[in-house]
């Protein structure tokens, strides 16, 4: 929670103090553009590159890839990207365009990756330069993931590549792909293999990205067709046959229980950028005048916002008490609920916020008479995207039955 | 102030924690619980005090009772923390005993400042003792209390006691002409009578208690400061054992599922059962992270420990409903009866739910102080 002070360690408390006093001094001024509500939805080369020179800029004075070893890019600190997010959450900075190479490819790259190959991607990474973008999803692999269909023939010490991939956010800005494809045809799970591609130096020759229009009408993800894409066998993270065990590396940070905390900036209030939380709904309900009265009078939606602050606080001591050994029981089970519970107070938050509106929740970003821009009716559509990706809601409590509860799998 | 990340949860309340399961594990199952409490199941059976006293001594013995009386008194002064550990152990086994209500009327007579500390001395030499402040309405504020203080005689009555059958001491809330008052009275003084209500609940006991014209020693003269003082160490350590006894709903109805079989599958394989029992996991983890939350808040950050307590217990009491009723319901047939051990924690939890306010009472005080007070 943004109003509670945690002790740190005198290495991270340093930390803090280098950190905010850079981000007084360099929190970048405000875009040239409307911006998307999230790094998922840039549409344009305008809102990238003011993002890029965040990123780049955040980067240099060491606030991404803080726990990373030097040798890779990264700041060589301990449990410190923690604290830099915190701080650049409190001092409300724009959010990083590279989401899916910072939480995704970085963790994958560093723990299944050779030196070389981790010398050369990370630090490009970290600075956003190189956008990445993730390969998992197919037409016929949705939920049931590893029935992806993606086939790479073996050609010497090159593969060849052929497949469809969909919902592939940022594919049309990315420079490298992480991407989980079949080398075996015979067995599900251990015909499975995981590499990196360059698609941007492939566009139209064997990779073909093309635009998805979401239900908001805004794109950002896309289909990306592989048609005799040729890599090198260099490209390929860990050994053959491994590219499930892989692709849970990459799960297991996307969806918040990583051993690698995902540098993560936002918090800018703007007409373009947009904060979810209950305080949020407060100052919304305070603002919108009902019966008399204003919302926030109303003890229904009062006790609605109430359960909203205290389902935030109860994630964030979640995340407080999965770090202390003695109060759980089985270490899996509070970080294998994050991304569930993430997503789905978002969503409740923001579908609150359209009941505090009532009729004026009907406007979208169109109507000049919208409240806050629209963006709620926009945030509460796009909460969606985060209950069904990286595994749906319905997926996590499955997960979560039968790894940690020990219940029999359902099919 | 600031809260450690850790809680401040130390290997202190690590071993007391652990010390409390090991405890409990070897000498209290739920068979014997069933034994000790549920052999009259008849639905107007008279109110009876069933607990294992030889039990609870060694409780006593290992100096759980002086947990909450400060070292200066002769206690132990344990941080909020590690004595929320030990409540999350006592409601997994639902051990009948008037622990938690004389911790709550240790943090109430350690708010009393000096006037408390020849009680806290009665409590340091073995004396249990529990609240006395609800009217028969069953109002949580002791404001509206219903007994009146004359000259040190106390007159009335107090309804919805706690475990009033297990204690040796209450701590009364009376009104005089001056002020809201505490006292401390013998539970079995002259003019004491006490009459058992008939609850739902078998792991415990609650009375109302009528006074009449019954000598009492003043502890406080500003009752409400006390009482404000208190409560959110009182709720915390209700909403602890509350999330034990959900851990334990929820431990015994997924090893039901794990076992029971039906269409040839044990139940646990079908969604529309998981995924209920990963809900109620959900809420127990929300609840218990609450809970050290607010100790820790209670032990490092004053000023947020009522905030932080009204969150717990607001999310204690939800879930507890919702494991007790996915606790039934996940066991079918045998469920509903008399024989299975989920209906104790169900009427334990379904008490625990209204005892110092129900969820939506604590959202309703936790909206002024983040809605109203921030305007």
């Amino acid at each position: 929670m943004a109003d509670k002070q945690i002790q740190d360690t005198p290495e991270q408390a340093a930390f803090r103090e280098q950190a905010r006093a850079w981000l007084a001094d360099n929190r970048p001024g405000d875009p040239p553009v409307r911006l998307p509500q999230s790094a998922l939805e840039i549409m344009t080369q305008e809102q990238l590159a003011y993002l890029q020179a965040w990123q780049k800029s955040a980067c240099d004075a060491g606030l991404v890839g803080c726990d990373y070893p030097v040798e890779v890019g990264g700041g060589g600190k301990t449990d410190c990207q923690r604290v830099a997010n915190e701080e650049m959450l409190r001092a409300r900075t724009p959010y990083f365009p590279n989401i899916i190479g910072l939480g995704m490819a970085a963790p994958t790259v560093f723990y299944h990756g050779q030196d070389a190959l981790k010398q050369r991607l990370l630090p490009r990474l970290f600075s956003g330069e190189d956008i990445w973008c993730q390969g998992f999803s197919e037409p016929g692999a949705g939920s049931d993931l590893a029935s992806v269909q993606t086939f790479a023939e073996r050609k010497g010490d090159k593969w060849v590549i052929n497949g469809h991939k969909v919902w592939t956010s940022l594919a049309h800005f990315a420079e490298w792909m992480i991407l989980l494809l079949r080398t075996d045809k015979s067995h599900k799970y251990d015909g499975l293999s995981y590499f990196v591609v360059p698609i941007r130096s492939a566009l139209g020759k064997g990779v073909t990205v093309r635009p998805l229009i979401k239900m908001t009408g805004e794109t950002g993800f896309n289909e990306v067709i592989f048609e005799d894409l040729e890599v090198d066998d260099a490209f390929r993270l860990d050994e053959l046959g491994k590219g499930w065990q892989v692709a849970m590396t990459t799960l297991a940070h996307e969806r918040g229980a990583g051993q690698l905390v995902t540098p993560r900036a936002g918090g800018m209030t703007n007409k373009s950028s947009h904060i979810t939380t209950a305080s949020a709904l407060v100052r919304l309900a305070q603002a919108t005048a009902s019966d008399g009265a204003t919302a926030a009078d109303d003890p229904l939606l009062r006790d609605r916002m109430m359960q909203q602050f205290i389902r935030e606080a109860g994630l964030a001591a979640n995340q407080r008490r999965a770090r202390v050994p003695a109060l759980q029981d089985n270490p899996m089970r509070l970080s294998l609920q994050n991304k569930l519970l993430m997503s789905e107070i978002a969503q409740d938050t923001a579908g609150l916020a359209m009941d505090i509106q009532g009729a004026a929740s009907s406007l979208y970003l169109g109507d000049p008479n919208a409240p806050a821009g629209g963006q709620w009716p926009m945030a509460y559509m796009n909460s969606f995207g985060f209950t069904i990706a990286a595994g749906t809601s319905e997926v996590q409590r499955n997960i979560l039955g039968e790894r940690v509860l020990g219940m029999a799998k359902s099919k | 102030m600031s809260q450690p990340d850790d809680f401040g949860f130390n290997e202190e309340a690590a071993l007391l924690k652990s010390s409390a399961a090991k405890f409990f594990s070897e000498h209290f199952s739920a068979d014997k619980l069933h034994a000790l409490v549920a052999q009259d199941p008849s639905p107007d059976r008279a109110p009876t005090v069933q607990w294992d006293q030889a039990l609870w001594q060694q409780m006593v013995d290992l100096g759980w009772t002086l947990l909450a009386v400060p070292e200066e008194q002769g206690g132990v002064g344990m941080p909020l923390v590690g004595v929320a550990g030990l409540a999350e152990e006592l409601g997994k086994a639902a051990f009948p005993c008037p622990l938690l209500a004389t911790l709550a009327a240790s943090y109430v007579l350690t708010a009393c400042g000096e006037q408390g500390h020849g009680a806290l001395a009665d409590i340091v030499n073995g004396e249990t003792a529990t609240l006395a402040l609800s009217n028969a309405t069953g109002s949580w504020s002791p404001a509206d209390t219903n007994v009146v203080a004359e000259a040190g005689r106390l007159n009335g009555t107090a309804c919805f006691v706690q475990d009033a059958g297990k204690v040796s001491r209450l701590l009364v809330c009376a009104r005089s002409q001056q002020s809201l008052e505490l006292y401390w009275v013998a539970a079995n003084a002259a003019g004491v009578q006490l009459q058992q209500d008939a609850i739902l609940d078998l792991t415990r006991d609650q009375a109302h208690i009528e006074f009449r014209d019954v000598e009492a020693q003043l502890v406080s003269g500003a009752a409400q400061d006390a009482m404000d003082a208190a409560l959110p160490a009182i709720w915390t350590l209700l909403a602890a054992d509350m999330v034990g006894a959900g851990e334990w709903q929820l431990q015994t109805t997924v090893d039901y599922v794990k076992q029971r079989q039906q269409f040839d599958h044990p139940l646990g394989f079908f969604q529309a059962v998981k995924h209920p029992l990963v809900n109620v996991m959900i809420a127990i983890d929300q609840a218990k992270s609450l809970v050290f939350n607010a100790a820790c808040a209670v032990d490092c950050e004053p000023e947020k420990a009522r905030q932080y307590a009204h969150m717990a217990k607001a999310s204690a009491s939800d879930m507890a409903v919702f494991a007790s009723s996915r606790s039934v319901q996940c066991h079918g047939g045998i469920g509903f009866t008399w024989e299975c051990y989920v209906h104790l924690f169900f009427k334990r939890q379904k008490h625990s739910e209204m005892l110092w306010g129900n969820a939506a009472w604590h959202r309703a005080r936790l909206a002024e102080i983040l809605i109203d007070a921030a305007a």
